[in-house]
C-alpha cells in the first residue's frame, strides 16, 4: 500500500513535470494594475481549469506609461501575448502598424453588439481587432446617510439639483459635492462628459460633430459649461487646488454629500465608505425628458500580431469574449460593466443601480473620444483645461467653447 | 632636435574610454535629436522637411503662443531662482563661515539635506503641506492669525508658478550655500588679518574683501543654475502632471516638451515635433551659456593667493 503511494506519487510528478515543460504560457500586457489579485486569483484559474495545457501571466504597467512602454516593447519585440486595448486611435494605430490581429473572425464578436465594437473597429468598421471587455457609466454618487439626515431625495431635474445642492450648503453639515480642479480631468470628464449627453442628446449630437454638422459652439454644447460655471459655490474650499484622490477621500471620509462619479470608482468606495451609497444619473433639464448617460466603452483585449502562440491566444480571446468571463468579470470588479449582450447578473446594489439606467436612458461615449482626438491641438486635453477654466471662474463658458471650436477647426475637416 | 616628435599615443588611450562614452550616450543622441527635428510624417513616409517644424514651431499661433507660454513661465522660473535661492544661499554660506556660530556642522547638514531627496518626494511633500483640505499650512498660518493670507497657492493660476519656483528654492537653496561656503573657507587667513589691520570687519569686511573673491564662484552657480532651470521638468510633472494646470500657468519647456514627444493621454506623441522643442531648448542653453562664457567670465577678476 505504502509502496503503491509511493509510486502513484513518484509518477504524478514525473507526469506533472512532462505536462508542464509542453505548457504555453501567455502574457497579458495590461495598464490595470489594480486588478492584479482579481485577474490572479479569479479570472486566470478559471480559464487555466478548463483549458490545461495553457498558463496565463498577468503582467500589468503603471496606468501613465502604458502606451509608451507598450509601444516600445512591441517595437522591441518584447510584448505579451495579449494586449489590453485602450478605446478608439491608441489601439487603432497598433492595428495600423500591424501590431494588433485582426479579430474580426473570431467567434465571440458576435456577442457583441456594434456600438460596443465601434471602439476598436477601423473607421469603415470592415476590421475588429480587440474583443470588448467593459465600459463605464457617469452619474453621481451620493451619502444615502446624509441625504436622509437632511430629508433630501435624488433630484431628476437640473433645477432638483442645485436646489439639493443649496440644501446642503445652507445646513452646512456637508461639502455640497467633492470635485477639484487641480488634476483637470476630474472637471472634464466627471463634470462635462458627466452632465453633457443630456444636453446635446448622446450619440445624435456627437456624431453630429464628428459629421460637422453641429459645433461646440452651439447652444447644447455650451450649456454644459453654464452648469459647471455654477458648481463652482458647491465646492470645498480650496478645490482649485483639489486633487482627484482629495475629492475621493473627502466624499469617502463623509465630509461631502455628493461625488460625480464614474462607475470605476464602485469597489473602492465600497471598501472605504462607512455609510450607505446611492446613485443617480445626470438629471436632465426638463421633467419628462429623454435621459442620457455616458456608457464609454473603456477596456478590450487583442492579440499582439507577432504571438508565437495564435492558436492558444485566441482560444483566450474567444473565453474572454464568452458570458462566463462577463459574469466573472464584472462581479470581481463591479463598475465595469460588460458589453457582452448576454445580460450578466451583478450582486453590487450600487453597480445594480448605474446599470438600471441603461434600460430607461440612451447610452452615448464621450464625445472627444472617436476621431475628434486625433490632431492637434488635442480635443479631449483641451476640453481638459477648458472644463477647470470654466468651474475656476478664469474663463467663460462661451469662450471655452470657441477656443475649442477653433482648435477644432484648425486641423479637422468632416466630411461634407 | 630635427626629428619628429614621437606620437604620444598614451594620450589618447587615456581619452579613450571618456570619449567613447560621453559620445555614445550624449554626443550620438543629441545629433540624433537635432536630425530628428528636420523630419516628419507625411502620410506613411517620413521624410526630410528642413526647417518647417521649426517654421511650424514659432509661425503656427497655437505652437508658438504654447512655445511662448513656457519660455516665459521658464523665464520668471529662472528669475525667481536668482533673486531668492542664490542671494539666500550667499547668506547662508556666509552666516555658517562665521566662526561664532555653533553647530555650524548641523545647519550645513540640515539645510543641504533637501538636495538629496528625490523630486518625487520633495512635489508630493510640498503638495500635502499646501493642501486647502490636509495641509498644515492653513492651520499654520490660522495659529498666529493671518488665515486670510492662505489661498489654494498651486491652484491659482497666478500664485502656482511661483509657489513651485519657491518649492524648488527650498530644495536647491543648499548648493549655491555649499559651493559658496568652500569658497569663503579657501580664502587665505593672511587676507582677512591684513583687512582687520585695516580696519575692515564684519559687514564692510564681506562686500570689500570677500565678496570679490567668490565672485567667480557665484557666476559658476548662476549659470548652473541657468542649465538646471531650462531643463527643469521633474518637479512641474510631479505636482501638476503633465498639463501643467491650471491653464498651462506652471508650463515650462521640460512639461512642454515632454507632452509633445511622449504624447498625453489621448494625444499620441510626435518625436519629430518633440525633437524641434528639444534643439530650440538646446539653441536657448547653448546661447545662455555662450553669454556668459565669453561675456561675464572671461571679464571676472581672478586673484592669486
Amino acid at each position: 500500500m505504502k509502496k503503491t503511494l509511493r509510486f502513484t506519487l513518484l509518477a504524478s510528478t514525473l507526469l506533472a513535470g512532462a505536462a508542464h515543460a509542453e505548457d504555453v504560457t501567455l502574457t497579458i500586457e495590461s495598464w490595470r494594475n489594480d486588478d492584479l489579485t482579481i485577474w490572479q486569483d479569479t479570472l486566470i484559474p478559471a480559464f487555466e481549469a478548463a483549458n490545461p495545457g495553457i498558463k496565463v501571466t498577468f503582467a500589468p504597467t503603471a496606468p501613465a506609461e502604458y502606451n509608451a512602454a507598450l509601444n516600445s516593447k512591441l517595437s522591441a519585440g518584447s510584448a505579451g501575448d495579449l494586449i489590453t486595448c485602450r478605446p478608439f486611435d491608441a489601439s487603432l494605430e497598433l492595428f495600423k502598424q500591424g501590431n494588433l490581429a485582426d479579430l474580426t473572425s473570431l467567434a465571440a464578436m458576435a456577442n457583441f453588439s456594434d456600438v460596443a465594437k465601434s471602439a476598436w473597429q477601423t473607421d469603415d468598421a470592415k476590421a475588429t481587432f480587440c474583443v470588448p471587455m467593459a465600459s463605464v457609466i457617469h452619474g453621481f454618487i451620493y451619502n444615502k446617510d446624509a441625504f436622509d439626515a437632511l430629508g433630501l431625495t435624488p433630484p431628476t431635474t437640473v433645477d432638483e439639483f442645485f436646489a439639493v445642492l443649496d440644501k446642503i450648503k445652507a445646513d452646512g453639515t456637508y461639502i455640497p459635492m467633492a470635485m477639484g480642479t487641480a488634476d483637470q480631468w476630474e472637471a472634464a470628464t466627471m463634470g462635462y462628459q458627466n452632465i453633457g449627453p443630456n444636453y446635446w442628446k448622446g450619440e445624435e449630437g456627437r456624431l453630429a460633430l464628428i459629421k460637422g454638422t453641429q459645433k461646440l459652439t452651439d447652444a447644447d454644447w455650451v450649456a454644459p459649461f453654464e452648469q459647471l460655471a455654477k458648481w463652482k459655490d458647491y465646492l470645498g474650499d480650496g478645490f482649485e487646488a483639489q486633487t482627484y484622490p482629495d475629492s475621493q477621500n473627502l466624499f469617502t471620509l463623509g465630509r461631502a454629500a455628493i461625488y460625480p462619479a464614474g462607475s470605476w470608482e464602485i469597489s473602492g468606495f465600497n471598501t472605504q465608505a462607512q455609510f450607505k451609497m446611492g446613485a443617480f444619473p445626470p438629471p436632465v433639464v426638463k421633467a419628462g425628458d429623454d435621459c442620457y448617460i455616458s456608457d464609454h466603452t473603456d477596456i478590450a483585449m487583442g492579440m499582439n500580431a507577432k504571438t508565437a502562440h495564435p492558436e492558444e491566444t485566441k482560444k483566450f480571446l474567444e473565453w474572454v469574449g464568452s458570458a462566463e468571463f462577463a459574469t466573472l468579470y464584472a462581479n470581481a470588479l463591479p463598475g465595469f460593466f460588460s458589453l457582452n449582450s448576454t445580460p450578466v447578473e451583478m450582486k453590487d446594489p450600487l453597480a445594480q443601480e448605474f446599470v438600471s439606467w441603461r434600460g430607461k436612458c440612451k447610452s452615448t461615449i464621450r464625445s472627444t473620444y472617436q476621431i475628434l482626438s486625433r490632431g492637434t491641438p488635442n480635443l479631449e486635453n483641451e476640453t481638459w483645461t477648458a472644463s477647470a477654466n470654466v468651474i475656476n471662474g478664469t474663463e467663460t463658458p462661451a469662450d471655452a467653447a470657441k477656443k475649442l471650436q477653433d482648435g477644432l477647426d484648425s486641423w479637422y475637416k468632416p466630411a461634407q | 632636435m630635427a626629428g619628429r616628435k614621437a606620437v604620444r599615443w598614451h594620450i589618447a588611450v587615456f581619452l579613450a574610454p571618456a570619449v567613447l562614452v560621453y559620445t555614445a550616450i550624449m554626443i550620438i543622441p543629441l545629433f540624433g535629436t537635432l536630425n530628428l527635428s528636420l523630419y516628419n510624417v507625411q502620410g506613411e513616409n517620413r521624410i526630410f522637411v528642413g526647417l518647417a517644424n521649426f517654421a511650424t514651431l514659432f509661425g503656427d499661433p497655437r505652437w508658438s503662443a504654447s512655445f511662448w507660454n513656457a519660455l516665459r513661465n521658464n523665464c520668471w522660473f529662472f528669475v525667481i531662482h536668482m533673486l531668492v535661492q542664490n542671494p539666500i544661499g550667499i547668506v547662508l554660506a556666509a552666516i555658517l563661515s562665521s566662526p561664532r556660530l555653533r553647530m555650524a556642522a548641523f545647519y550645513r547638514t540640515a539645510i543641504f539635506i533637501p538636495t538629496i531627496l528625490s523630486f518625487v518626494i520633495v512635489g508630493f511633500v510640498w503638495k500635502l503641506i499646501l493642501s486647502p483640505i490636509w495641509g498644515i499650512a492653513p492651520g499654520m498660518l490660522d495659529a498666529v492669525g493671518l488665515k486670510w493670507l492662505y489661498g489654494p497657492w498651486l491652484g491659482k493660476p497666478d500664485t502656482a508658478l511661483i509657489t513651485l519656483a519657491l518649492v524648488s528654492v527650498w530644495q536647491f537653496v543648499g548648493i549655491p550655500m555649499m559651493l559658496i561656503y568652500a569658497a569663503l573657507l579657501s580664502i587665505p587667513d593672511d587676507v582677512i588679518e591684513a583687512a582687520e589691520m585695516d580696519g575692515l570687519t564684519g559687514w564692510a569686511q564681506f562686500w570689500k574683501i570677500k565678496l570679490p573673491l567668490i565672485l567667480p564662484s557665484i557666476g559658476i552657480i548662476s549659470i548652473l543654475t541657468f542649465v538646471g532651470n531650462f531643463n527643469a521638468f521633474d518637479l512641474i510633472y510631479v505636482a501638476q502632471g503633465a498639463l501643467a494646470g491650471p491653464n498651462f500657468s506652471t508650463d515650462i519647456l521640460g512639461t512642454f516638451l515632454y507632452r509633445t514627444f511622449f504624447g498625453f493621454q489621448l494625444q499620441l506623441g510626435d518625436p519629430h515635433m518633440g525633437a524641434t522643442i528639444a534643439t530650440a531648448m538646446f539653441g536657448i542653453i547653448l546661447v545662455g551659456v555662450c553669454l556668459y562664457l565669453f561675456g561675464i567670465q572671461t571679464r571676472l577678476r581672478r586673484y592669486q593667493f
